[in-house]
């Protein structure tokens, strides 16, 4: 049963990938915001659950209730003060994604030294739902499932609402052509604005959740910056549906690669893929041809 | 006239550059009230956990200790420690720049070393030709002997690679003479320096041993996932698992091994088994786990110690660094002591040469390097013991086989 062995230890990993990814592809692909303060967001949600598990004995699940809104109206606060008139002044596409960088780029350090301040350095873990869980001969962690079943849930139902709601229409209208939208009478910036929220509050899923199986502290954020880009931008910037495909894929080629090759090549193996997907379709798995 | 009015400028600003300086000269060399001490340690960077939890508490407890004692006893009068600190950032170039500007600009007396062998590594020759005592307990490598050969100025206190591979190979061999284990070895390590040391002083020390290697393999730092690397492990069907792993990487096999229910007779992880944490988060299944370091629990100094650490800082020491890089510091204190003025060359020699009592006991470097070094330390009832080398005092006997995970 090495099949069944590589396919389900390797969704599961993949669906974490996922995860961390869905909120930097609405922040990057609708909202056009470069997040580089994603990771530390998302590790100052897992210190969030950690803080709310170890001091009120709160279960990480419950304290997604309390942790996504929050995330959201700390996102839009940012949006709406900080990063709305970089959008504004910017002339094109790509001169916002450059100013948006090096605003966020300072963001990533207050935060990190909020982290540092109120928590050191040293590392954080706290086991929850650490229970194995055995399907068709294959031991797994039901936390880890969790977080599976929380990305395909959370990536369907964005996937769902961009494409069969008013709403979600403008928002996929502002990603395509933000100048245009606004000729049809799309709130662009009120719209963005929601979008980068709501990216935030996916921010809050993945950190609360990872928390419940990785250790981390408050200077691990760029490792889920660098994963989640990979992700996103190989799915296709922008994506849901490419972000979740693309993370299950790197999770079981990762784990195939471990047990049929050598587990010193699984990080080689996701530069290849990711490679070797650029040089094939360069907007990724379901980006659109550039305009 | 511009050109004029700029002249009269700039030699008044010299002439006031050097009264400054004529001024300052005579009140540093004279009447100096304070020792002025610096570091650069990573507060940000990958290298922030490890820094957090074995030097910057034990740098900021000695700070503690000393003045409230008066400070440090220079001739006849006992002056207080300033601390200049700076952030290193985890960048082998941020660190040389900061020892650099530590000697240069702030003028500290003495500079202490940051976390970690690369760092240790990277700074070593800026400290050798600045000609500060290095003192690098954080490092372990088997350049060690040659480093310390090479720059007079500096020492080393974790021991070497082999050392620690070599005091787990003889521990294991007792037990399999012993009958207590069988032969066969799974071994996974991280694809680093550390890693890749250790497991190829790991891999002969096995071998001369009699032990054969079922499962040999490295991964890449930052694997989220080492659920397949443990399954390919636990189905060479191994007596003793060893990890050389990093602390996230050793929660996560610990984690893993208990899901999949894997009971070697020995299990051992990497950095982070010494750590307060790996306790606290596997509480009473942490019993049996061995790791790198341990110390002498019994020990009234270092009981005295711990307890002072927990007041100071709010947290318990590692029990591998923590305690030695707290001894290192007592070592610096006493030989400026002995000394009895701030001559570093003179220090460097003296804390080269000379016997200092220190929370570890008794302390008497050979070539620059601290002998005495913990290899192998075992959690039994919630304290990580020492098991190896058995010929150190305090030693403990190795419970074997591991109990199962509950």
């Amino acid at each position: 049963m090495l099949l069944v062995d590589i396919i389900l230890p390797g969704l599961v990993l993949g669906g974490m990938y996922a995860l961390i990814a869905l909120g930097l592809t609405l922040q990057y692909g609708v909202a056009r915001i470069m997040n580089l303060s994603y990771g530390e967001s998302l590790v100052a949600a897992a210190f969030g659950a950690f803080s709310l598990y170890s001091g009120l004995g709160l279960s990480p699940l419950a304290a997604l209730l309390l942790a996504v809104p929050i995330a959201m109206a700390l996102n839009w606060l940012l949006y709406r003060f900080l990063l709305e008139r970089l959008m504004r002044r910017g002339k094109d596409r790509g001169a916002q994604e450059i100013d948006s960088i090096l605003v966020t780029f300072g963001v990533l350090f207050v935060i990190q030294g909020a982290m540092l301040v109120a928590f050191g350095g040293q590392y954080y873990s706290y086991g929850y739902l650490s229970i194995p869980l055995t399907i068709m001969g294959s031991t797994l962690a039901v936390n880890r499932l969790v977080a599976l079943l929380f990305a395909a849930l959370v990536g369907g139902a964005v996937y769902l609402s961009l494409t069969r709601t008013r709403i979600g229409t403008a928002v996929r209208a502002i990603a395509v052509d933000a100048n245009a939208a606004r000729l049809v009478g799309i709130d662009v910036a009120a719209l963005s604005g929601l979008a980068f929220a709501f990216g935030g509050g996916l921010v809050a899923v993945g950190g609360v959740l990872i928390s419940m199986f990785l250790t981390f502290n408050a200077a691990m954020g760029v490792v889920f910056t660098m994963k989640a880009l990979v992700v996103v931008i190989m799915g296709g910037v922008g994506n849901v549906i490419g972000a979740l495909v693309a993370g299950l894929l790197l999770g079981v080629v990762e784990t195939a690669v471990a047990r049929l090759v050598d587990p010193g090549l699984t990080l080689a193996a996701t530069y290849a893929l990711f490679l070797g997907v650029l040089v094939i379709k360069p907007t990724g798995l379901f980006g659109r041809a550039a305009s | 006239m511009f050109s004029a009015n700029r002249r009269t400028l700039l030699r008044v600003a010299g002439l006031a550059a050097l009264a400054g300086t004529l001024s300052t000269f005579p009140s540093t060399a004279d009447a100096q009230e304070k020792i002025r001490i610096g570091y650069a340690i990573s507060k940000t960077g990958p290298y922030a956990g490890g820094a957090g939890i074995t030097t910057l508490p034990n740098y900021e407890l000695w700070v503690k200790d000393v003045n409230a004692a008066g400070g440090i006893k220079l001739g006849d009068k006992k002056l207080p420690i300033e601390v200049v600190e700076y952030d290193d950032r985890s960048s082998s170039e941020e660190a040389v720049k900061a020892i650099e500007r530590l000697a240069n600009q702030d003028k500290v007396d003495f500079i202490l070393s940051p976390w970690g062998t690369g760092l240790n590594l990277a700074v070593g020759p800026t400290l050798n030709r600045l000609g500060y005592p290095h003192l690098a307990v954080t490092s372990v490598t088997d350049k060690a002997p040659e480093l310390a050969k090479r720059w007079s100025n500096a020492t080393f206190w974790l021991g070497t690679s082999a050392q620690i591979s070599e005091g787990l190979a003889d521990l294991l061999g007792k037990l399999k003479s012993e009958g207590k284990i069988g032969a066969k070895i799974a071994m996974v390590s991280i694809a680093d320096q550390f890693g890749i040391e250790l497991s190829a002083a790991g891999r002969e020390a096995f071998k001369k041993q009699g032990f054969t290697l079922g499962y040999d393999k490295t991964y890449p730092m930052g694997t989220q996932d080492l659920q397949p690397l443990l399954k390919d492990a636990i189905a060479s069907n191994p007596d003793a698992f060893i990890a050389f792993s990093y602390p996230p990487d050793t929660i996560a096999l610990t984690e893993q091994a208990q899901l999949l229910k894997f009971n070697p007779k020995i299990f051992y992880v990497g950095v982070g088994t010494a750590f307060p944490l790996y306790k606290g988060k596997f509480a009473a299944n942490s019993d049996g786990v061995m790791g790198i370091g341990g110390w002498n629990a019994e020990s009234p100094q270092l009981k005295e110690y711990l307890a002072r650490h927990k007041a100071a800082t709010g947290k318990e020491p590692d029990r591998w660094a923590s305690s030695i890089t707290y001894a290192s510091l007592q070592v610096l204190q006493q030989a400026i002591e002995k000394v009895g003025k701030l001559d570093r060359t003179a220090v460097a020699a003296e804390i080269r040469a000379g016997t200092f009592e220190t929370i570890i006991g008794k302390v008497k470097l050979k070539d620059g390097l601290l002998q005495e070094v913990w290899s192998v330390g075992q959690w039994q009832n919630g304290e990580f013991y020492a098991l190896a080398p058995a010929s150190l005092p305090g030693a403990r006997a190795a419970v074997v086989p591991k109990p199962q995970w509950q």
